[in-house]
């Protein structure tokens, strides 16, 4: 469903990523681990859109079509979803309103009827039990004086509700308490299904004991320089991002 | 002319002054300060003296402090003037290489010559007439006469005050210490016109003493350029402590070329009358810029800082903060502008003004402005007038201090979020001194200073 | 949700929609000003003796008066003899029910979406309709007048109320009080006037729709209300104009009077005509509004939504002369291609313990320049008396510029004035944020200048803030590539 070739991207004229080659098919789960500054948002961020990237070569495939060219809002709407590291907040935007809006927008993408307010309310009250969101929360502005936790779990039920077929999530356990940390895997978890692809880009390993990857990527230096199933992980715990530097000559 | 018709004020007694003297400044002055009086003067004659319908002056009506019949020093009187001996206001554990100015002119006989190499302290009719290429392309360059009249009065009317030269990357730790006096046996204006050109790379601290000696009346026109060339670094601190009886104008006026960076501290202890003018152009990117100011003013004391800020390249930071404190019947004014230049992106440009007004009488106008035409930028201002923190205070009393100590710690505190900044420990511990002494009502002059005024 | 849902669905039809010209005959004198078209105009309004004096008195005053210049506008030069002061509706008469309106105008007010057809007293709004400056109608009089409210046509009032408008008149804006006030005391030629009796809560919601239609015209309409002792009325104006290609003058003055413990809401929604992208056209709009707080603890607040207009000259300020008086300015100001707004207000601290608040969101766009202009003055006897404001601009695009001009005057000790203003760029990281939940940037924009204005639009009666949302919205249109 997505593929990428040898995809070169720099920011300012710095080069980040080098050439990442990666496939992913419906249904799998993606761990990419590696040290801080390998790259990892960088390639987050070129998945959905984000400006201020140049791809100086290479090309990603988003079920047939060329990613890289489409609207960040369109991606989304083709089933795309970020979980950000950093949510942004936005003051005097309601929550209920930007959601809704999104749902309707993806609704419309679709060819189907816009929810009433009424059944987007009924939606959104299942949805929120996923992650155990706070109602209160759903009444604020967009990420507005939310806690850390608070935020990452906005993220998942907002995946919740838009349903993606490919969903990012970028250090999503970064700054979580291992009880956030569950409520959030748990929440991934239910909506895991064949049809959907997850790729969970993460410093720790800690994450991937409650969302178990297929395949494990580690990126340094702007490359993958490792692929494997779940075991890579540990190893990595185990041994250190060092040892990947030191493999690779630094 | 017919601008002048309908005012009946005093800038037609300025006008016929200068015609008069004209002839006499002009034999007596280098080509270099002469080249620039022509415009100037027109300037001065289409502008007038400032009142209160000029949008600048709108709280500062300088028209009263010209009814008086001054004396000009126009010509170099000899001074013999030590230095050392008739001011000892000095900073204990601060090495400075001291200038001093007397009602305008530089007094060679006090001029150390223990520079090190390259750096030149002088004066600035010496180095017009010896040395003018070192100055040509900076000398009346971004002192706008057309902005300001009392800009374009001091241009016609220059003769002296000092420059400071600071070759390429020479770092001068010790600082220069410029100490103004006005002095005369009559009352009188007096025109000063001083030059500061830090090359790139280079260093300079540099604390100005304005001072008063004797109970005359002074009505002071000062202008300074200040030049601070590419990854330049100048501090720029001034201390101003006059009598009642003096009215000071103050333009200062910046010039940033990219990576330099630039501090100014004016910090007013006492004077009866003080405007202070500082505009800085941000000229090249990355530029820093701290503007700090802080005003303790009474009885009928007025302060005006007047500061204009242009961000005319991308990435350069500015920020300002500005205190006073009034008592009495005393006014305060703060009128800052920070304008971005369309296309410089990614500014930031930061304005505070804070004031503390301890009795009814006393009062504070500011105007705090932002004109900003590039959309990268973060910018914002913020000022207050009120009064000590009642409940602060009664918490510090809780405590069981006394109500007069409690208020004095909390001015004191007001004033340190700028007294902070100095960089130069002895001087900050000085001027703490200074105003913890201000506060208390106590004169604000230094413990051996032989001069005797009632300030 | 559905009022948001409806309102983006409207959006995206684009342009000044407001923009058309209504097919009535009009009763227009000739171009140009001197003392006879000021008595002309007396003369067609059958004025008592007073109303032409105060009119005389104004335009002697303003012909000596020069147009002001310190705002950061520019101006081009306005031939003041190339106005005609007064245009009608011809088949203006005295109206008994809405059947006998003339069926263009009513159409008018449809496409405005007015609610001044009958089953709209279920929205509870009393509409006062000036259409070229005469007032056209005024809906629910008989249910105010049970009350012993007054609110009818500024002509009806001079002839009916005689006493009162020469009590009132003149008192908070002065004949000479700026030169475009003076040129309206001179000419105007219609407008509302409300007085609310002692102890009235005024039962609904008190409406003017200003509308410029003939061509060559300007438009000087006269607001006075009175709210006596222990009243209470909130008022809404709402403003648009034809598409034309040539700029139309708007110069209104609008005066308050509040007495002990009253309170005047007054809300607009400002969507005159802004000219077309190229700045071609457009209203320039030169208003004074003025409130005073006389009496104790009586409140004045303006709320307003200024979207339209080529040029915006408005400062509606509080005079506070009553202990513990309050004054509120709220404001939200959006410029889009050239157009230029200078705005903001004054609020004035004469009697003790008074408290005023402003709150003012710039937006600008295109190649427009927005600035806030603000007076907070306390006066030595306004003992603790407060103020606090807030003046943030929001910047879309590298073309259009921002202003804060700020002036604060204290002088006593024990009074608080704090001042608080920031510029800065629309959120990119925000935009992308919608983008990535599928919304698209224009939606999204909306949505955040909306959120970014919403503290205002907040003190908006409902009608007025789902109206004034959907303008935001649509004022921005385009704005971003």
């Amino acid at each position: 469903m997505l593929s990428i070739k040898n995809l070169f991207v720099s920011v300012e004229g710095k080069e980040i990523l080098k050439g990442i080659n990666l496939e992913i098919n419906p249904g799998e789960v993606h761990a990419i681990m590696g040290p801080n500054g390998s790259g990892k948002s960088t390639l987050a961020n070129v998945l959905t859109g984000k400006e201020g990237y140049d791809i100086t070569e290479g090309e990603v495939s988003y079920n047939g079509e060329d990613l890289l060219e489409m609207a960040p809002e369109d991606r989304a709407k083709e089933g795309i979803f970020m979980s950000f590291q950093y949510p942004v907040e936005i003051p005097g935007v309601p929550m209920v309103n930007f959601l809704k809006t999104a749902v309707n927008e993806h609704r419309k993408h679709r060819n189907e009827e816009p929810l009433t307010a009424g059944e987007f309310l009924k939606l959104m009250r299942e949805k929120k039990e996923l992650v155990e969101m706070d109602t209160q929360l759903t009444n604020r502005s967009v990420n507005e004086g939310f806690s850390g936790g608070e935020k990452k779990k906005n993220e998942i039920f907002q995946m919740a509700l838009l349903e993606p077929k490919l969903a990012i999530l970028d250090e999503t356990d970064s700054g979580l308490d291992i009880d956030a940390l569950k409520t959030v895997a748990r929440g991934v978890n239910a909506l895991k299904s064949p049809e959907r692809s997850t790729v969970v880009v993460t410093h720790y390993q800690r994450l991937l004991d409650y969302i178990v990857p297929d395949f494990v990527h580690v990126l340094y230096n702007g490359k993958i320089v490792k692929s494997a199933g779940k075991e890579l992980a540990h190893e990595l715990e185990a041994k250190g991002y060092d040892w990947i530097k030191k493999e690779n000559g630094n | 002319m017919s601008v002048l018709v309908e005012k009946t004020d005093f800038s037609l007694k300025l006008i016929g002054h200068y015609n008069e003297v004209k002839a006499q400044l002009e034999t007596d002055s280098p080509a270099l300060i002469n080249n620039a009086r022509k415009k100037a003067f027109q300037d001065f004659v289409l502008q007038g003296i400032p009142t209160f319908k000029n949008e600048n002056y709108k709280y500062t009506n300088l028209q009263p402090l010209f009814f008086i019949d001054y004396s000009y020093n126009h010509i170099k009187e000899k001074s013999d003037v030590n230095l050392k001996e008739v001011f000892r206001c000095n900073v204990p554990q601060l090495d400075t290489h001291l200038v001093l100015n007397r009602n305008g002119w530089f007094c060679d006989n006090n001029n150390e010559s223990n520079l090190p190499e390259g750096i030149i302290i002088n004066s600035l009719r010496n180095i017009a007439k010896t040395n003018p290429e070192l100055i040509q392309d900076f000398y009346a360059k971004i002192a706008n006469t057309e902005e300001d009249p009392m800009v374009a009065l001091n241009t016609a009317m220059a003769t002296d005050g000092y420059v400071i030269y600071i070759p390429p990357n020479v770092q001068f730790d010790k600082a220069i210490q410029v100490i103004n006096l006005m002095e005369n046996n009559s009352d009188t204006f007096i025109t000063q016109r001083n030059l500061i050109i830090a090359d790139p790379g280079s260093k300079v601290s540099v604390l100005i003493c304005d001072h008063t000696l004797n109970n005359n009346k002074y009505l002071g026109n000062s202008v300074t350029e200040v030049f601070a060339g590419e990854n330049a670094q100048i501090d720029y601190y001034t201390i101003q402590n006059q009598h009642n009886n003096s009215a000071t104008i103050n333009s200062l006026f910046i010039k940033q070329e990219r990576d330099s960076n630039v501090l100014t501290n004016t910090m007013t202890l006492h004077g009866g009358l003080i405007r202070n003018n500082l505009k800085v152009l941000l000229n090249g990117e990355n530029c820093n810029s701290d503007i700090l100011g802080m005003a303790f003013m009474d009885r009928k004391q007025h302060i005006d800082n007047f500061t204009q800020i242009i961000h005319a390249k991308p990435h350069c930071l500015s920020n300002q903060l500005y205190k006073n404190v009034l008592d009495d019947e005393s006014t305060g004014v703060f009128s800052g502008r920070i304008h971005v230049v369309r296309d410089a992106q990614k500014t930031n440009a930061f304005q505070r003004n804070n004031n503390l007004l301890l009795t009814d009488q006393a009062k504070m106008n500011t105007k705090p402005q932002l004109i900003i035409d590039a959309d990268d930028v973060k910018c914002s201002h913020g000022a207050t007038v009120g009064q000590i923190d009642e409940e602060a205070l009664f918490y510090i009393r809780s405590r069981g201090i006394a109500e007069k100590d409690a208020r004095l710690m909390m001015m004191n505190a007001f004033a340190h979020e700028v007294i902070q900044e100095v960089k130069l420990e002895p001087l900050r511990d000085r001027i703490d001194e200074l105003v913890d002494k201000r506060l208390r009502g106590e004169i604000a002059r230094c413990h051996d200073c032989s001069y005797d005024c009632d300030c | 949700m559905e009022e948001q849902d409806k309102i983006l669905n409207e959006v995206t039809q684009g342009e000044y929609k407001y923009g058309f010209v209504t097919d009535i005959d009009t009763d227009i004198i000739e171009k140009g000003l001197n003392e006879d078209v000021v008595r002309l105009i007396s003369a067609k309004k059958e004025e008592p003796e007073f109303m032409l004096q105060f009119r005389l008195d104004a335009f002697r005053k303003w012909q000596k008066m020069k147009m002001p210049d310190w705002a950061y506008l520019k101006i081009p030069p306005i031939n003041f003899q190339e106005i005609s002061y007064f245009a009608a509706p011809k088949k203006k008469a005295q109206y008994e029910s809405l059947n006998e309106v003339d069926p263009e105008l009513l159409e008018t007010f449809n496409k405005l979406g007015i609610p001044l057809e009958e089953q709209k007293h279920l929205a509870g709004v009393a509409v006062d309709a000036v259409i070229d400056s005469v007032s056209v109608k005024t809906t629910f009089k008989e249910t105010l007048a049970e009350k012993g409210i007054i609110f009818c046509s500024f002509s009806e009032a001079v002839k009916e109320h005689p006493d009162l408008i020469k009590k009132y008149l003149g008192q908070t804006v002065p004949v000479a009080d700026n030169f475009f006030a003076a040129l309206n005391s001179a000419v105007f030629s219609d407008g509302s006037f409300c007085y609310i009796p002692k102890g009235v809560r005024c039962p609904m919601e008190l409406s003017t729709y200003f509308r410029i239609n003939a061509a060559n015209t300007g438009q000087f309409e006269r607001t006075l209300i009175v709210a006596d002792d222990d009243s209470y009325v909130s008022y809404l104006e709402g403003c648009t104009a034809p598409m034309r290609d040539e700029n139309q003058l708007h110069a209104a003055v609008v005066e308050i009077i509040t007495m002990e413990r009253a309170e005047v809401k007054y809300s607009t929604v400002q969507n005159w005509y802004p000219g077309d992208k190229e700045g071609k056209g457009g209203i320039y709009n030169f208003v004074t509004k003025r409130g005073v707080c006389r009496g104790e603890s009586s409140k004045i607040s303006w709320t307003q939504v200024e979207t339209g207009s080529a040029i915006t000259w408005k400062y509606p300020s509080c005079i506070l002369i009553g202990n513990n008086s309050v004054g509120e300015f709220n404001s939200v100001a959006v410029t889009n291609n050239y157009q230029q707004a200078d705005t903001g207000t004054k609020m004035i601290h004469i009697g003790k313990n008074t408290k005023s608040t402003i709150i003012s969101k710039g937006i600008s766009a295109g190649k427009s320049d927005n600035s806030y202009r603000g007076l907070v003055k306390v006066l030595p006897k306004a003992e603790n008396s407060r103020n606090f404001s807030q003046c943030d601009s929001l910047l879309l695009g590298d073309t259009c510029g921002a202003h804060t001009f700020p002036y604060i005057e204290v002088n006593n000790k024990s009074s608080v004035v704090e001042h608080e203003a920031t510029t800065s760029k629309i959120g990119e990281d925000q935009i992308f944020y919608c983008n990535q939940r599928g919304i698209s940037t224009e939606d999204a924009i909306g949505m955040i200048v909306n959120g970014y204005a919403k503290e205002v639009l907040n003190k908006l009666p409902m009608e007025f803030a789902v109206e004034a949302q959907k303008l935001l919205q649509i004022s921005l249109e385009g704005s971003v590539g």
